[in-house]
């Protein structure tokens, strides 16, 4: 992560700075006699963002219901911001922002007026260093959604009501956010200038940023860390580059020389065989690609790992959980 | 504790936005008007009935004079319980209500704001049939003693009515079962509670079963407002019955006023949005 001026961190953190911001432990969630979390254990530090990827019914929205404080777990610890979610007071609440998928809720709101209105319940939480709530004009313009001001919600266009989503879950300048598939339905354009307001909340506002999404591309683009979940538990914790040599420690490198095509797995980066390559060949050699394993490599594998060896018969897509 | 003050303050503001909404509404503003406008009517065609059958002919009272009380009353508890029960349960089909409980002090400012709103809605109805009532109908006795009765019977009757209201709607898991169910239960009260029909002409032992409920007494409340001391007699006992009508409808709003917050925050507390998503699909299959 980027440095970040000290005088950003210290006045808001009123716990100790090296304590992490969210701390799982062991937890577990049953529904009846199905468990679907099965000792989800990770941690992330203030302005860390998180990407936890999963096939469907994995767990993934229960995981961030529990941390939100939606949903009780059923064992294990869970600190978010020093403080249990199954017992997290208004203040804490203040300090968090959830990004919900929206349906057609407050469909006759102005835009503004909602988000004007939610920010108002930010109000008596606000601290010198973290005024609260963001600006209505500002944020609007952060979301891109200055010209629909004053239209009522329900005639926002899809991508439009997911900018409000994530409007509405910025405006009390959480310093932790939770995003359950937040650029479902995005179009390209959509999703990259969401890119850069994470980057913008984890970079500037030391914001940590905990986000699920089938999107491995997105993924890697915005994640410092990539948690892999199946079965119930984490079975990748990294960054994509060490996830990459977690699965494998090759390189695939393919390259045309004389009009023929050739293949070869080289040890780690590749860089040393490339270069003999060259040293030996010189302008010979043409159409040169170098692949290394890429986050779907590893998802795919890891996932597959799991399924076929640990898996007994009563996963994936069990239960309660649909996404 | 300021800020379970701000949260009544934001509260108070969110009910005066949804106030504001449905009057600019017009579909919204219609439903909700539509059974006023039914009574309004349906009393028109009873003002040319005097009562002839009964102690009260000669007073110049019609049967739309003694009705109106009734029908008020009706209107409170169609506001109270009926509306604030179906869109709460429609608030948490959609979200709203998940919205809330992501915000500090949401909930709390939701059901303030539900309040204010459905009460403001509800007083809104009633007027709209006092209005052209006094107007049209005569037999009514205007007093400052009875406006006063009216102002506490409605005040007591919205806090009698509400907390059921926001119980039921936390309670079925949607709108429209609820609304059916409701309105058969509201039907059938309003046969036995003495709003069309004089209480006196039905068996005794129908009088028990309706002196149970608030109908009977907010609308025993809007007549001793509204009506001539004569009209007395076609009462239980001969009477107006003040302190027996605060009591019930105190009864009913403390009780209310307990139970309420506990099943509100069960509710609450179960909201997310998985279950949101689940609830989400049933609805697109319903009117697939």
């Amino acid at each position: 992560m980027a440095a970040t001026p000290s005088s950003v961190t210290a006045p808001r953190a009123t716990d100790s700075a090296d304590q992490p911001v969210l701390d799982v432990r062991d937890l577990r969630m049953s529904y009846g006699s199905t468990d679907v979390l099965k000792g989800v254990t990770f941690q992330a530090r203030r302005g860390e963002v998180l990407a936890l990827l999963g096939p469907n019914g994995a767990g993934k929205t229960t995981t961030i219901e529990i941390l939100e404080g939606f949903r009780m777990r059923s064992a294990g610890q869970v600190s978010v911001l020093g403080t249990d979610p199954a017992h997290g007071d208004e203040r804490w609440r203040s300090r968090l922002g959830v990004v919900l998928q929206s349906w057609r809720d407050h469909g006759k709101w102005r835009v503004a007026e909602l988000l004007e209105h939610f920010g108002r319940h930010y109000a008596p939480y606000s601290i010198p260093a973290v005024p609260r709530p963001r600006d209505t004009a500002e944020l609007l313009d952060i979301v891109g959604l200055t010209d629909h001001a004053d239209k009522p919600v329900r005639t926002l266009s899809g991508g439009q009501r997911r900018r409000l989503d994530v409007a509405i879950g910025i405006v009390g300048r959480p310093e932790v956010l939770f995003l359950d598939e937040p650029t479902a339905g995005f179009d390209p354009e959509a999703r990259r200038d969401f890119h850069d307001l994470v980057h913008r909340l984890s970079d500037l506002e030391d914001t940590t940023v905990l986000l699920t999404t089938h999107d491995l591309d997105e993924a890697e683009k915005l994640a410092d860390r990539i948690l892999i979940l199946a079965g119930g538990r984490i079975v990748a914790d990294g960054s994509a580059d060490q996830l990459a040599r977690q699965v494998s420690r090759s390189t695939e490198i393919r390259w045309t020389r004389g009009g023929q095509r050739f293949a070869h797995a080289a040890e780690g980066d590749g860089t040393a065989f490339v270069r003999e390559l060259f040293a030996q060949y010189g302008e010979e050699i043409s159409e040169l690609e170098v692949r290394r394993a890429t986050l779907e490599d590893v998802y795919m594998a890891m996932v597959h790992r799991h399924e076929t060896g640990a898996a007994t018969g009563e996963e994936p897509g069990f239960g309660e959980e649909t996404r | 504790m300021t800020t379970t003050l701000s949260a009544l303050r934001l509260g108070l503001l969110r009910g005066w936005i949804e106030f504001r909404h449905t009057l600019l509404t017009p579909f919204d503003l219609f439903s909700y008007l539509l059974n006023s406008a039914i009574f309004v009517v349906v009393l028109l065609f009873m003002d040319r009935n005097e009562m002839e059958d009964t102690q009260l002919y000669g007073l110049g009272l019609t049967q739309a004079t003694l009705a109106l009380p009734g029908v008020l009353a009706t209107m409170l508890v169609l506001g109270g319980v009926m509306s604030l029960a179906q869109t709460m349960s429609t608030d948490r089909e959609d979200g709203t209500l998940l919205r809330a409980r992501a915000l500090p002090r949401g909930v709390q400012s939701y059901l303030f704001g539900k309040v204010v709103s459905t009460s403001l809605i509800t007083v809104l109805s009633m007027l709209v049939i006092l209005a052209p009532a006094v107007l049209l109908f005569d037999g009514f006795q205007f007093t400052a003693q009875g406006a006063l009765t009216l102002l506490w019977v409605t005040a007591l009757g919205l806090l009698a009515t509400l907390p059921v209201g926001a119980v039921l709607g936390s309670l079925f898991p949607n709108p429209r079962s609820l609304v059916l169910v409701l309105m058969l239960l509201l039907m059938g009260l309003m046969l036995v509670s003495g709003i069309f029909v004089p209480l006196t002409m039905l068996p005794e032992w129908l009088h028990w079963v309706a002196q149970v409920f608030p109908l009977y007494w907010l609308g025993l409340g809007m007549r001793a407002g509204l009506l001539p001391d004569a009209a007395v007699a076609e009462e239980i006992g001969g009477s107006w019955r003040t302190l027996e009508t605060a009591g019930v409808l105190g009864v009913w709003a403390v009780v209310g006023l307990v139970v309420a917050p506990i099943v509100l925050r069960r509710m609450a507390r179960r909201e997310s949005g998985s279950i949101l998503e689940r609830r989400r699909h049933q609805a697109m299959q319903r009117t697939v």
